[in-house]
């Protein structure tokens, strides 16, 4: 599914990368507030969604080769997030919606969840 | 693949300041570019980016700041991340998933989940963390190019 497709079904509104919507195309996604987590779980080429907002998650998702990133519950990213997401070419899209909602929609819509080990002992 | 001996590995190696939490991952970002530039299989990119920036975030909230280095072998790579700070009194607590003694402030941030050192070691093919209370900490973590 591509960008444009997650914006439509999420409402969510671009904050930046409109020009890439189309050609960014995405499998999976994972939704956390935890950076550990996602460092941790998600795969490459992963949509990254979650509530936080600072300069950090651009970070994350630059290390992991993550293609964007959808801030949930109407949050919009921080000035610095955003300067950053254009250096580095990530874009960013802000939903309306809560997490689980926002993540129940693409679940229903065919995305896939990043596959968490089971944990020993 | 053998090396002539006079050949020197490529190293580069950065400070991490103390209480600058916004530039977290600073470092971790320039290795990144570099093991790209030297055409660094992109899974052991990842996989070494991951550790790097874990490791930079450790150095920063619980050492109050200190130095990552990262040395390119012909077929492996080796970061290590030093600081000063309070050491680790029980190593193997810290290395359970879930165990954290990062601040409000720093889980605010998103990191504080207990996940770092179990991340880096999953990311590595060999980890040693060497840790003195009072003392400091050093870590080094080896990726090889095949696992």
């Amino acid at each position: 599914m591509n960008l444009t497709e997650v914006a439509r079904i999420l409402r969510a509104e671009v904050i930046w990368g409109d020009e890439f919507l189309d050609s960014v195309d995405v499998t999976h996604a994972y939704g956390a507030d935890l950076m550990s987590d996602v460092l941790a779980f998600a795969r490459p080429g992963t949509l990254l969604i979650t509530g936080l907002t600072n300069i950090q998650i651009v970070r994350t998702a630059q290390m992991l080769d993550l293609p964007a990133v959808l801030f949930v519950r109407g949050k919009k990213p921080q000035d610095s997030a955003v300067a950053l997401s254009k250096e580095v070419r990530l874009p960013m899209l802000v939903s309306p919606m809560s997490m689980f909602e926002a993540c129940g929609l693409l679940f229903q819509n065919g995305i896939h969840p990043c596959t968490v080990p089971v944990r020993e002992g | 693949m053998a090396e002539s001996k006079d050949k020197k590995p490529y190293a580069e190696e950065y400070a991490i300041n103390p209480g600058d939490f916004s530039a977290i991952g600073e470092a971790s970002t320039k290795f990144k570019a570099t093991l790209a530039m030297l055409g660094v299989p992109s899974d052991v990119v990842r996989r070494a980016s991951i550790v790097a920036y874990e490791a930079e975030m450790n150095v920063l909230i619980h050492g109050g700041g200190g130095k990552i280095q990262l040395v390119v072998y012909p077929g492996s790579i080796e970061l290590t991340a030093s600081d000063k700070g309070p050491g680790i009194p029980d190593v193997q607590k810290a290395m359970q998933e879930g165990y954290s003694t990062a601040t409000d402030d720093i889980r605010e941030l998103g990191f504080g989940a207990g996940m770092g050192l179990p991340n880096i070691k999953r990311n590595s093919d060999a980890m040693s963390l060497e840790t003195e209370v009072g003392e400091g900490t050093v870590l080094t973590a080896i990726i090889n190019f095949t696992r």
